[in-house]
């Protein structure tokens, strides 16, 4: 009996190392990639200048003598995700108001499912859409230039990429709102619109906000999409309509082009992009964080 | 409030709420129109020798099949059990509380805020510089294992969560340990959530390029012999036939890539719903 008891108490034991083994696994493999990035990146940043590699706006890794300056895709990064995440709020969050007040609910849901099921839709595939529609339309009717490529292009693009996340984030947030706050608008005099967009929206405020920064991650880390429809040039963009390249076209246009000492200017690169993506999740949780201590700092007043 | 403000107001407020109305209208019509087009565009470009063909003269998407495959099965391999086991130890033994939870849960979700051609990055100077694989299938199907190991474990966390605690109670006040507690009752009671869960990531993994491009080695016209050999995938195939002047395989392989995420979409709505029977949820 004690040796039976001993043995299902060695398995529970073996069963909950192996379970802690599984949880730390990620922690392993997020020190792993930081490791990895910062030992091939920074090296390199540092031969290289800091101010020379983040400011430069040269760009020639395949040059005699080579010059590594990102400062052109940053801008360019910049621009994509600010454009596209605007064009992606612009329509995503009304569309969000409208499926929650001012849509019959059966098409509501229709149309939530919908838009759910665009979420899963692979990248490359929106890149095709861009590629073979977007930029020959913008092409011929809209581009001053007679260029289709460029930041225009990458930002309608990405829009529609980023447009089922701030739909379903903003939402989710909305629903979360308690239903009394709307009834108690109406109640005070308030019609439906104005009780939906002075009280529930400002209500829903900050999960609507960790939605844009969900968004925004998304835009700047996107690179599929992106590197069918921005053109590529390494050039500081001056117009919407040019040809330019995104700090992630960098990694994969350059992962192509580069070979041998230069492949660790794509690293460094990467190290930016991650530095940029540490920040923004950063924002996130504390957006998050504020949220939740709102919420229930309400719900201790309502039980009051 | 005067009276002419409170009637601007009015107005003003109907003009947002036929202004949102409008772009729900542009938000499903753009979302519409990128399926419809595809679809309309490539499937009178689907062929025999496209599909099954072996690759010679003309392209063909058999060598993606197959390193597609690979790819998910190495990937689901390592990112399953690896997820669930974290999310059994994070809800059945931590109850979601301390420190090292804390430390995992940071961990798990900044490893889904980074972009995937860091993972990519990642990936190439692991697998194919410092391991010397070169470019290789199981090197690309390990680096999207880590990449879909948050969505898994976010989401079985989720199921298991939704288990009632008297479940759990029932199973220990009948003498089973805790193992056996996890592994016959609270895991098949969480199986529908997990099943969908599952099929989602694999979803992720088959929908997945940029990691690819920096792994793999975008190989499109070779059967890979191994899982040690170079290869290309579905989406990666699309990408490559879009940038080298295939424009009508390309948009061929995208209706294929479409299918193939909606069937899975769909395998996880329909399993999910005939687990959840089964377990007598409904």
């Amino acid at each position: 009996m004690r040796s039976a008891y001993r043995f299902i108490n060695s398995r529970e034991k073996i069963m909950k190392g192996v379970f802690l083994a599984s949880a730390l696994f990620s922690v392993v493999a997020l020190a792993t990639i930081t490791v990895f990035l910062l030992m091939n990146g920074v090296p390199f940043i540092a031969k290289t200048g800091f101010g020379n590699f983040i400011f430069g706006t040269k760009w020639a890794p395949i040059a005699d003598s080579p010059a590594y300056g990102i400062f052109s895709m940053i801008v360019a990064s910049l621009y994509v995700t600010a454009l596209s995440v605007l064009f992606g709020v612009g329509v995503g969050l009304f569309t969000a108001v409208c499926l929650y007040k001012f849509c019959p609910k059966k098409l509501a849901s229709f149309i939530r499912q919908t838009v759910n099921l665009l979420a899963g839709i692979p990248s490359v595939i929106f890149g095709l859409f861009g590629m073979t529609v977007i930029v020959p339309f913008i092409r011929d009717y809209i581009s001053p230039t007679g260029v289709g490529y460029g930041i225009l292009s990458s930002s309608i693009v990405l829009g529609i990429m980023v447009l089922p996340t701030i739909v379903s984030v903003s939402l989710d947030a909305m629903n979360a709102v308690p239903g009394s706050y709307f009834e108690g608008a109406l109640a005070l005099g308030a019609t439906k619109e104005e009780a939906t967009f002075k009280v529930m929206l400002p209500a829903a405020k900050s999960g609507i906000l960790a939605g844009v920064v969900l968004a925004i991650g998304r835009a700047i880390g996107e690179t599929m999409a992106v590197i069918m429809v921005i053109g590529g040039s390494a050039e500081m963009p001056r117009s919407l309509f040019q040809s330019v390249r995104t700090l992630t076209a960098n990694i994969a246009m350059g992962a192509t082009e580069i070979k041998g000492e230069a492949e660790y200017a794509l690293i460094a690169t990467g190290v930016v992009l991650f530095v940029f993506t540490l920040l923004l999740n950063v924002s996130f949780s504390l957006l998050k964080r504020d949220g939740d201590g709102k919420s229930k700092k309400k719900a201790k007043v309502g039980k009051k | 409030m005067k009276k002419g403000d409170r009637n601007t107001g009015r107005v003003f407020y109907t003009a947002l709420r036929i202004l949102s109305i409008f772009m729900t209208v542009i938000s499903v019509i753009s979302l519409f129109t990128i399926i419809i087009y595809l679809l309309i565009n490539g499937c009178d470009k689907l062929s025999w020798q496209l599909l099954f063909g072996k690759y010679g003269d003309k392209p063909s998407i058999l060598p993606a099949f197959i390193g597609t495959l690979y790819l998910v099965a190495v990937a689901t391999l390592i990112a399953v059990p690896i997820g669930i086991f974290t999310a059994v130890y994070l809800v059945e033994y931590m109850n979601n509380k301390g420190k090292t939870v804390k430390i995992i849960r940071i961990a798990a979700e900044t490893l889904a805020g980074i972009p995937s051609i860091v993972y990519g990055l990642f990936g190439y100077l692991v697998f194919v510089v410092t391991l010397g694989w070169g470019y290789s299938l199981l090197g690309g199907g390990i680096t999207l294992a880590i990449m879909i190991l948050p969505v898994i474990v976010r989401s079985t966390e989720e199921s298991l969560l939704a288990v009632p605690d008297s479940y759990r109670e029932g199973s220990l006040a009948l003498g089973a340990g805790k193992v056996r507690t996890v592994f016959s009752v609270v895991l098949p009671a969480a199986a529908s959530g997990i099943v969908t869960s599952v099929i989602l990531a694999v979803g992720r993994v088959v929908s997945e390029s940029a990691v690819l491009i920096l792994t793999i080695g975008m190989v499109v016209n070779n059967l890979p012999e191994t899982i040690m050999s170079q290869g290309t995938s579905l989406a990666l195939d699309i990408y490559y036939f879009a940038s080298n002047g295939y424009p009508d395989e390309a948009s061929a392989t995208s209706v294929v890539l479409l299918a193939v995420v909606l069937l899975l979409n769909a395998a996880a709505n329909g399993i999910g719903r005939l687990l959840k029977k089964k377990t007598g949820e409904i």
